[in-house]
């Protein structure tokens, strides 16, 4: 037979590969992994490079979402449908019930993302997960640009800056204690495009609420937000009918959307390239992009 | 057109500039957030610059020290239409060994910065001992802030030619270095060529960034996949289904291929080599595939798959080159955890020989005992057989982590041989 070449892999083939081998590693060296799942992009993304890792046979672990109840439909909707056509196992922590029997009490200004973490936590502990995957990148801010992939979390559930343990070659140590865990960042080395370029590769299916809508939106602490649960439009917040899409699904009390025409991927990518685009001394972006670029490296609450 | 991905490594003091030059790659690549640049030039006001400091871009370390943080590795990315950017920056002046063993590990390329008004100092020869102790392919020597030598040619030749004789004793290879005058504060040949610099006729930073090749040495290597996990749908389609998943660790793997399952010893033939997308004619390094084989053979995690006719050797006696990552001592006689490939043993530390000084990069004698930041040659006792090769010939099948078994922290790099060969 000939002996073909193998091609070099470009960067996102790259990306995958190394994505892939740090699902499997934790697949060999933990007992009980989780992989946090929203049905947002990086987490809808983390799925798909886990079914990659291990097809033809499924993924050998559940996933787990956190919900705080504020959220949108549509994105309910297809996180089920992607659980169902995967055949995995999702456990759902409701934050309604931790506030239900007084473990949690609800914040004045009624957001629930930093309620997320307790429950989180206890249900890592109920379940005995060792390995929690989180779509967390390293662009997004520069305080993440230091975080392991493998980063170890004690019992509290704390990450002591500390004490990280050097990464070095693709050795990763995932050693710890019973009652610690660690939490597992796949695609670390993925920036917001690659992601956006790898989905429209691949054909990934993302909630509708990622790709520009018609919305009733009021305008607070310089966001677009949606009439909700969590209270508003209020005082002197008036609806307006915009064309917004959402750039991360989290909490809905605090997630706003941004004013945008993008409806396909390759109209978001053009988007979000643009959103990067600083002329050399440029005095200042305009108020959209700039926003846009804030509600992009906000964490989506978990981590 | 396919955008590769380098992988590349900074490495210099703080008073050089790299945070300056770091900051100015990503600003003139558009890598960076509209509000970032808006920070930024908001602080630059502040603090009564003329121009926007771009270190302000990278630069956490006042915040780290108020937080208490250790200064550590950062990774930056950025893009141009050819190629994408990771980019381990490694802080220069605390834990230097740490932190560049930690960012030279997976770099195919090292940029080492000097300041063109001090020239080669003891701390680059530091930093190029270590690049050359990882076998860091290539390496870029940036010679910055020209523009307080009154971009003046002679002294970029003379520093050239200072860092040439040191490169050549730590044994790169002349092609393997590229010298290039820069600026980082005002940008002079980093991302633009500069007009200031007619003399120079190399490439500008980026541009040597975007066309090095990307293939490091392993591509070229034997056949080695670390088994890192089993895949057995066991479904009724599926039924006789057994894939050995792995990362290609060194060379290519092809269907017909022979191979040797190791440390077990038996021989077998690819069948297929598979991915989620459909099989494979070929795979190379850095690809995460499944490897289905003509025969059944008991084969488990952490077995590797190598070249039949270029097998690594099988061994439970290693000469290694440690850098030692930890606070805790290390002495003869300890006992503990090795992590190579997939696999984890234990392992018995016997003598420990020459300590590479690298204030004067050369080996001295056997130290009682390894603290923090040293790098000296040792022997090991595992309890199970490894396939090894020399660093120096495979990274990957060539390096481990040694573990503490109580806390399981990270105690050491570890390199199979001794991939520093000093030019006497």
């Amino acid at each position: 037979m000939t002996a073909a070449a193998a091609p070099t892999l470009d960067a996102l083939e790259a990306l995958e590969s190394e994505s892939i081998h740090i699902f499997r590693e934790v697949a060999g060296e933990f007992d009980r992994p989780v992989i946090l799942f929203s049905g947002g992009k990086d987490s809808t993304l983390l799925v798909h490079l886990a079914v990659k890792a291990f097809a033809p046979a499924p993924v050998p672990f559940p996933l787990l979402h956190v919900d705080t109840g504020h959220n949108y439909p549509e994105v309910i909707d297809f996180r089920d449908r992607i659980v169902e056509r995967l055949g995995l196992r999702l456990e759902v922590a409701h934050v309604q019930d931790w506030i239900d029997d007084g473990r949690l009490v609800e914040r004045p200004d009624g957001t629930r993302n930093p309620l997320q973490t307790t429950p989180l936590l206890d249900t890592i502990v109920e379940h005995r997960f060792d390995a929690v995957f989180g779509g967390g990148r390293r662009d997004e801010e520069r305080a993440r640009a230091k975080e392991r992939i493998i980063s170890l979390r004690d019992a509290f559930g704390r990450w002591d800056p500390r004490s990280q343990r050097p990464e070095l070659w693709n050795l990763y140590n995932g050693r710890h204690a019973p009652g610690e865990h660690v939490r597992v960042f796949p695609i670390s080395n993925w920036t917001e495009l690659d992601v956006w370029r790898y989905i429209q590769r691949e054909g990934i299916e993302l909630p509708s609420i990622y790709f520009a809508h018609q919305r009733e939106v009021f305008r607070r602490d310089g966001m677009w937000l949606a009439e909700g649960p969590w209270g508003g439009p209020r005082g002197a917040e008036t609806l307006e009918l915009r064309d917004v899409r959402y750039r991360t699904v989290g909490d809905g009390s605090c997630t706003g959307a941004v004013e945008s025409t993008a409806a396909t991927v390759e109209e978001i990518i053009a988007e979000v390239t643009a959103s990067r685009l600083t002329e050399r001394g440029a005095t200042r972006a305009d108020d959209r992009l700039s926003e846009a670029a804030m509600e992009d490296r906000k964490r989506e609450g978990y981590f | 057109m396919t955008r590769d991905l380098l992988r590349f490594a900074t490495a210099g003091s703080v008073d050089d500039g790299k945070s300056t030059l770091v900051g100015r790659l990503l600003y003139d690549t558009k890598s960076v957030l509209a509000d970032q640049i808006e920070a930024v030039q908001r602080a630059s006001v502040d603090k009564g610059l003329a121009t926007p400091d771009l270190s302000l871009l990278v630069d956490g370390l006042r915040a780290e020290r108020e937080q208490g943080i250790t200064i550590d590795v950062a990774y930056r990315y950025f893009g141009t239409p050819t190629r994408e950017f990771v980019l381990a920056d490694t802080p220069g002046h605390v834990q230097y060994t740490r932190n560049t063993v930690t960012g030279a590990s997976t770099a195919e390329l090292a940029v080492l910065l000097v300041d063109a008004r001090h020239g080669v100092v003891e701390q680059t020869r530091r930093h190029a001992a270590v690049l050359a102790l990882l076998r860091v392919p290539r390496l870029v020597l940036a010679i910055n802030k020209i523009d307080l030598v009154d971009y003046d040619e002679a002294v970029l030749a003379a520093i050239a030619k200072d860092f040439a004789g040191l490169a050549r004793s730590l044994g790169f290879a002349d092609e393997a270095v590229v010298t290039i005058p820069v600026s980082a504060l005002v940008g002079d040949n980093v991302v633009e060529r500069s007009a200031r610099t007619p003399w120079y006729d190399g490439p500008t930073l980026l541009g040597h960034l975007e066309s090095v090749p990307v293939a490091g040495p392993e591509v070229a290597a034997p056949f080695r996949m670390p088994v890192q996990y089993v895949i057995r749908p066991r479904t009724e389609e599926l039924h006789d289904y057994r894939g050995y998943a792995g990362q290609v660790a060194a060379g290519t793997v092809r269907p017909g291929d022979e191979v040797v399952v190791l440390p077990g010893g038996a021989r077998t033939t690819v069948e297929r080599v598979d991915t989620a997308d459909g099989p494979l004619a070929a795979a190379g390094a850095g690809r995460s595939v499944t490897v289905l084989l003509t025969d059944d053979i008991d084969i488990a995690r952490g077995d590797v798959l190598a070249s039949a006719t270029a097998p690594p050797r099988l061994t439970d006696e290693l000469d290694a080159t440690l850098c030692w990552l930890s606070d805790k001592p290390l002495r003869p006689g300890a006992r503990l955890l090795l992590k190579h490939g997939a696999r984890t043993t234990q392992v018995i530390v016997g003598a420990l020989g020459e300590r590479l000084d690298t204030d004067t990069v050369s080996y001295v004698d056997a130290p009682e005992q390894l603290g923090i930041n040293d790098i000296a040659r040792v022997s090991l006792r595992t309890a199970d057989p490894l396939p090894v090769d020399d660093y120096a010939d495979i990274r990957a099948t060539g390096s481990f982590l040694l573990i503490d078994p109580p806390t399981g922290n990270t105690l050491a790099a570890g390199l199979v041989g001794s991939p520093l060969r000093l030019a006497t």
